[in-house]
């Protein structure tokens, strides 16, 4: 999948991942992809969460390597 | 995206695990895009004070208080397995191995996430806290301020 920007948030603890997935969305346009890794292990269920209220697309998760890699839609 | 919701915390304790957890709730909630605010009431004003010493006008049992309560959020013990300071050095060695932030990071961040950081001023002055100690992001009001938020809040808690 194609992302207009990376952001690396591996190694952050909780609440870091979402905290700076928000900042770095806050830059980009609607209908824009970022992907963040993250190896937070609740991550997974945090960024789902998120998305849904933050009225952005979760387009897809995936594990490899202990790393979860998203790509959220800006909506 | 409907109206902004609303994330009220009180923090009435001065541990610092449990202060950490209000923090950490609440840099969540900012990054929910919820208009945040932490209502500091009691032990929980040590977060807000200065880590340096300061002068202010305060009588002898005003001044003790001051010594005796914490300065600052890093001289905050834990609410269990305190062992008279050892506990804490404990934990942010833990918390560091695990990349947590500590808790002067997340009021910091809090800063930046503009969160609305309320000292209550009843308490400050039975624990003679003066505005020269705290933070100078500290917003001071009383329990109406909290009220006219918390009314219409979405998450509210007492920590």
């Amino acid at each position: 999948m194609n992302a207009d920007k990376v952001l690396d948030a591996k190694g952050l603890a909780c609440p870091m991942p979402i905290v700076k997935t928000r900042k770095e969305m806050k830059t980009m346009n609607t209908g824009e992809i970022l992907e963040v890794q993250a190896t937070d292990k609740g991550a997974l269920k945090d960024f789902q969460a998120w998305a849904k209220s933050s009225g952005h697309e979760l387009l897809g998760t995936n594990e490899s390597d202990d790393v979860l890699t998203f790509h959220i839609q800006k909506g | 995206m409907s109206e902004q919701k609303k994330t009220n915390i009180i923090l009435f304790s001065g541990d610092y695990d449990k202060a950490m957890a209000a923090y950490i709730i609440a840099n969540g909630a900012a990054a929910y895009d919820h208009e945040v605010t932490i209502f500091h009431t009691f032990w929980g004003l040590n977060a807000l004070r200065k880590d340096e010493p300061i002068q202010a006008k305060k009588n002898l049992l005003e001044k003790a208080f001051g010594k005796i309560m914490p300065r600052g959020p890093e001289k905050m013990g834990l609410s269990n397995m305190n062992f008279m300071g050892i506990g804490p050095k404990l934990i942010k060695k833990v918390m560091k191995k695990h990349n947590a932030m500590p808790l002067s990071d997340l009021i910091e961040m809090a800063e930046e996430q503009d969160i609305n950081l309320v000292a209550c001023t009843m308490t400050m002055d039975l624990l003679g806290l003066d505005k020269a100690e705290m933070r100078e992001t500290s917003e001071y009001a009383g329990v109406a301020a909290y009220l006219a938020e918390a009314e219409d809040g979405g998450v509210n808690m007492f920590i």
